[in-house]
């Protein structure tokens, strides 16, 4: 009985070895199921359950925590782009962006176009939040801004409208911005219209009571607190209003989304 | 002299065959168990693989509410082997496609076996120990160290060792699933005092990992003892519901 056993163990110890070095991924065909066609459509299917479940949730009211001044990261991580370069943003740069502009278009009545100064006299708000990036990690920065909405009231938003797209000026593929239009590889974000409308979601242009400096987006940044890093798109330029972006870039709402990110990245 | 009495051993099994009963086969597992016991079996194995892809994006874990590479990290990890994660290839998109949809799958999974449980009294019946169970844990400790085997009568119903085990697993399971969506800026923004409770976004990043890698020695543990037991009785009986009872030794 016992011999038999400890042979048993030994023959079901080395196939359950042999099977798992040869791979994980491997007993499940994991690599070729991720390439396949059908299969991520399957998976993508969760992205829906948990942007609904988190939308039911939260509703629109359900504020980010906010955290106190000693709770301030002494180094705040910059991710993606730490400099968008090139000569029209480093004459930006230069000029310390006094002649940025915000450009708002698309579904709304009244376009505007807006200067960091401009921006700056608005009613602001100040907020001091942690920062998740999709990597793991986290950072708390306290930021001032803008809220959105206040910008979405002035331009007036056309009822069709359903997204908020903003546009930068970094671009990850290489090529520099020259300020004109978007270009592929130019980072770009969209977020849902009732983000747009919450509260805590700002077009930022101060961090830790500074002006925004270049590695975190200067002169101006979305934050949008109960979503994850790459929503919170840097060096905006334009933010227009749509009601589908399926024809913008790659078309799934993003610079890491059209690279197979989740849209909402609440999770 | 050996061979002689190697035939005499022989001779004498033979004997006790023929007066021993048939061999006693009982209906082990109910289906919902069985069912839900395979669903879970291959969602942690591709929770496990999947995770550890989506950890190599930063291997680095803290304590508190925030952690970068500038924050003195609470464990320092390597990355993991391609062997090992889910994709093979090291791609935080795909990971998390993966790891999200079987994050659903667990979940759906444990509430059929949640609610089955309770109701048809598998958990208050045969994983919860009883005062004589709770009184055996040195004695059943001993047994298993020894590699020794319930048999007979006692083989039938669970060890005090397999019930904690269980009732462990199912608790870390929901401390998976608690860590896990801890982590989220959505969530986050639903209940900050559960943030708070797990010591912050990052505790619970580690307290996720510190759960997974306990799961991973219970299923360690878990196959050994499969196999020590009987590996073709005990997977068949998982699999059909059929358990031959291990007789004593002669």
């Amino acid at each position: 009985m016992t011999i038999i056993t400890r042979r048993q163990a030994l023959i079901g110890g080395l196939a359950g070895g042999g099977l798992l070095l040869s791979g994980c991924s491997k007993i499940l065909q994991a690599d070729a199921l991720t390439e396949s066609a059908s299969f991520p459509r399957v998976l993508a299917a969760a992205q829906a359950w948990t942007r609904s479940t988190q939308r039911l949730l939260l509703g629109r009211g359900a504020m980010a925590q906010e955290f106190g001044p000693s709770d301030i990261s002494s180094h705040f991580k910059a991710n993606g782009t730490y400099n968008p370069g090139g000569e029209w943003y480093d004459r930006q740069v230069a000029q310390r962006f006094a002649n940025w502009q915000l450009q708002i278009d698309g579904l709304v009545a009244h376009p505007l176009t807006l200067s960091v100064a401009e921006l700056r006299r608005l009613p602001s708000r100040s907020q001091i939040t942690r920062h998740d990036c999709v990597e793991g990690w986290s950072a708390i920065g306290g930021w001032t801004g803008v809220p959105l909405a206040l910008l979405l009231h002035a331009a007036d938003v056309r009822p069709s409208a359903r997204f908020v797209v903003l546009y930068c000026a970094d671009n990850l593929d290489g090529e520099p911005s020259k300020g004109g239009e978007q270009r592929p590889g130019q980072y770009y974000e969209s977020i849902a219209l009732e983000d747009a409308m919450h509260p805590q979601t700002l077009i930022a242009y101060a961090m830790n009571g500074k002006p925004l400096d270049v590695p975190h987006g200067a002169p101006l940044r979305l934050r949008v607190e109960r979503q994850l890093g790459y929503k919170q798109a840097k060096y905006i330029r334009r933010i227009q209003l749509v009601n589908s972006f399926g024809a913008i870039a790659g078309g799934h709402g993003g610079y890491w989304e059209d690279l197979g990110y989740d849209w909402y990245a609440g999770i | 002299m050996l061979i002689e009495r190697t035939a005499g051993a022989v001779a004498a099994k033979r004997r006790d065959a023929r007066v021993e009963p048939a061999r006693e086969v009982i209906h082990r597992h109910a289906w919902p168990v069985r069912v839900t016991h395979w669903i879970n079996a291959l969602t942690l194995f591709i929770l496990v693989g999947s995770g550890l892809n989506i950890l190599n994006a930063h291997p680095r874990l803290y304590w508190g509410q925030k952690g970068s590479d500038f924050d003195p990290p609470f464990i320092t990890l390597h990355a993991w082997p391609d062997w090992l994660t889910i994709p093979s290839y090291t791609d935080l998109a795909d990971a998390r496609h993966w790891h999200f949809f079987f994050a659903w799958v667990l979940v759906a999974n444990a509430a059929v076996y949640l609610l089955w449980s309770f109701a048809s009294r598998h958990i208050q019946r045969d994983l919860w120990p009883t005062r004589a169970d709770l009184r055996a844990i040195p004695r059943s400790i001993r047994d298993h160290l020894a590699l020794r085997h319930p048999t007979g009568e006692a083989a039938k119903r669970y060890n005090v060792l397999q019930r904690l085990a269980y009732l462990g697993l199912l608790t870390l399971v929901f401390g998976m699933v608690v860590t896990g969506l801890a982590m989220s800026p959505g969530l986050d923004a639903f209940a900050p005092w559960l943030v708070r409770a797990l010591g912050g976004r990052q505790s619970a990043r580690t307290l996720h990992f510190l759960f997974a890698s306990s799961i991973v020695l219970f299923i360690a543990v878990h196959l050994t003892e499969v196999v020590l037991a009987g590996a073709i009785n005990e997977v068949r009986s998982m699999i059909t519901g059929r358990y031959t009872v291990p007789r004593g030794r002669p």
